[in-house]
């Protein structure tokens, strides 16, 4: 763990860093681009760009098989890369990091497998109110084939989870509790640890959503103990395509492979095969290379930025940006927790999301609209969606200002 | 009025405004000068599913041609539901089957009309021209 000296010590050089961004230099509609959708995806450093591109002129070639030079090279940098996430998360072991597509993937990967081994009739899953459809969907399908029951943590006005109800809900027909870090619509952070450590008191296994929390604050499996992680390299500034499965080895061990193909055999027969060791049981076929290459690089990008500092800087243009936004007259946000990250989603009176979203993009602010992928969120609230302004480590105050005299302008013209 | 000369005066009246926030205001007025949906036709069966704003919309026959009526929960959708309404409205069944809708693209507005819009819009000129396939097909 970082100490406190070195945190506080840390400078962190928004001008310098943005430079890095060359998306940011973009206009639209002849304006400087206001990037307020980094929760959707963020941008990506030269550094990012410039190692996919090394990859596709230097030595592309195939992982794990050719005798060749460019095959070991690639092998290598691949191999380069999970060392580099494994560090950045603090696993135990690299083999227990698996390349993914992405964290809708990686949770897919949980649900079928260790719902496939593990569940039973009757058996209960347990997630919360405040899930995106893809820590929702995977195991409503493995909840229905294998006859068990999906359960739901509720959440109250201020979009907090209500623990208490946690609590009563925790029983041991729970076979897994799988939440989200943070949450992608109202950015409320969820008390990890405590879930984690009464699950664990039951003996039940806990998978963490990080898709919007790994790119904002520390986050350490070890002293988290969490049993599985799912997390996504596009919205840590890495490409599109590549994620992270972390997964507790013994676990990994006992859960049956996900897809079949290359990479993932040991030995295959026509009567039998005997499946590769961790992490490759898991990563069947030619994975994505030049993607998990490139996240790599993203994690350099971070660690070097520093993500304590990160955590700093955000938090501070967070507070900053709530402060102004509720000096706007009938905007109102829609979760008010009070430990947040990443995200503010707002209502401004009566007028639709969409409409304000439409008007702030004409005055080149990108922000998201609409459900955000939690429907059954949106329906607690009674509400179509919201405008969600969410921040990367690049976003600036003059930026919120900017967002801020966007909405007003809205309002005017909407009400 | 033709459909052609409906969509040509929109044009000419988008032809005034040099900034998008003028234009903004002129499609939101329109949408206030919709002829709005009877309460009661207001179902999920009128329904048109956009991924984020929705639009309702109702068509009566009458002497060989199709009125509409709409309402939609977002404003600007709502003016350009407006739009497409005062363009085809009062058309016949024929007409608005076949016809050719190209105001929108030219008063800027093209991205409404592709699929990463989803505010319904494309899918409401579907359902309009389906009702002219479908009393098309009752006249004869």
């Amino acid at each position: 763990m970082t100490n406190s000296d070195t945190i506080t010590d840390q400078v962190f050089d928004v001008e310098s860093i943005r430079k890095d961004f060359p998306i940011l230099q973009t206009k639209v509609y002849g304006k400087p681009l206001i990037y307020l959708d980094n929760a959707a995806t963020t941008q990506k450093p030269l550094q990012v760009l410039q190692t996919l591109e090394k990859y596709y002129t230097e030595y592309n070639s195939n992982v794990h098989r050719g005798v060749h030079l460019l095959s070991q090279q690639a092998t290598e940098a691949y191999e380069a890369a999970r060392k580099k996430i494994a560090a950045f998360i603090n696993a135990k072991h690299d083999h227990e990091v698996i390349f993914t597509k992405g964290t809708t993937n990686s949770i897919n990967l949980v649900a079928y497998t260790y719902g496939r081994k593990f569940l039973k009739e009757g058996d209960e899953v347990l997630i919360s109110a405040m899930e995106h459809h893809s820590n929702i969907v995977p195991w409503q399908i493995i909840c229905e084939e294998k006859n068990a029951v999906l359960k739901v943590i509720p959440i109250d006005e201020a979009g907090e989870l209500q623990m208490n109800e946690f609590d009563k809900l925790l029983t041991p027909k729970v076979k897994i509790v799988a939440v989200t870090y943070v949450s992608n619509s109202l950015g409320t952070v969820n008390p990890v640890r405590e879930i984690i450590a009464k699950a664990h008191a039951l003996n039940i296994p806990v998978l963490l959503d990080g898709a919007q929390a790994v790119q904002h604050m520390p986050l350490d499996v070890q002293e988290l103990d969490v049993d599985f992680l799912a997390f996504s390299g596009h919205k840590m500034y890495g490409p599109t395509g590549i994620g992270i499965l972390y997964g507790k080895e013994k676990w990994l061990n006992d859960m049956p492979p996900y897809e079949g193909g290359g990479d993932m055999i040991s030995h295959v027969t026509f009567a039998k095969t005997t499946y590769n060791e961790l992490p490759f049981k898991f990563e069947a076929g030619t994975p994505d290379i030049s993607g998990a290459i490139a996240l790599g690089s993203a994690v350099d990008y971070i660690q070097q930025a520093g993500i304590h500092a990160i955590q700093q800087w955000e938090e501070e243009l967070i507070a900053y940006a709530y402060d102004k936004l509720a000096a706007i007259p009938s905007l109102r946000f829609i979760g008010d927790a009070r430990h947040r990250a990443g995200a503010i989603s707002f209502l401004i009176g009566n007028i639709h999301p969409f409409d304000t979203g439409e008007i702030l993009d004409k005055q080149s602010i990108a922000v998201r609209t609409g459900h955000h992928c939690t429907q059954p969120l949106m329906e607690l609230f009674h509400i179509p969606g919201t405008v969600r302004a969410s921040f990367a480590c690049y976003n600036t105050k003059a930026e919120v200002d900017e967002l801020v005299r966007a909405i007003e302008k809205a309002k005017r013209m909407l009400e | 009025m033709t459909i052609k000369e409906e969509q040509d005066n929109i044009i000419e009246e988008f032809s005034f405004f040099s900034d998008w926030d003028e234009k903004y205001e002129h499609i939101i007025q329109m949408g206030k000068d919709l002829p709005l949906i009877d309460p009661k036709y207001k179902t999920d069966e009128n329904l048109i599913r956009g991924c984020q704003s929705r639009v309702w919309l109702h068509a009566d026959y009458n002497n060989g041609k199709i009125y509409f009526t709409a309402d939609s929960d977002a404003v600007i959708t709502k003016g350009l539901v407006g739009m497409v309404v005062r363009v085809l409205s009062g058309q016949t069944p024929r007409d608005i089957a076949n016809a050719d809708i190209y105001f929108i693209d030219e008063i800027g507005l093209k991205s409404h009309l592709s699929i990463t819009r989803s505010n319904g819009l494309l899918s409401m000129l579907k359902q309009m021209k389906m009702y002219g396939v479908a009393y098309q097909a009752k006249e004869i």
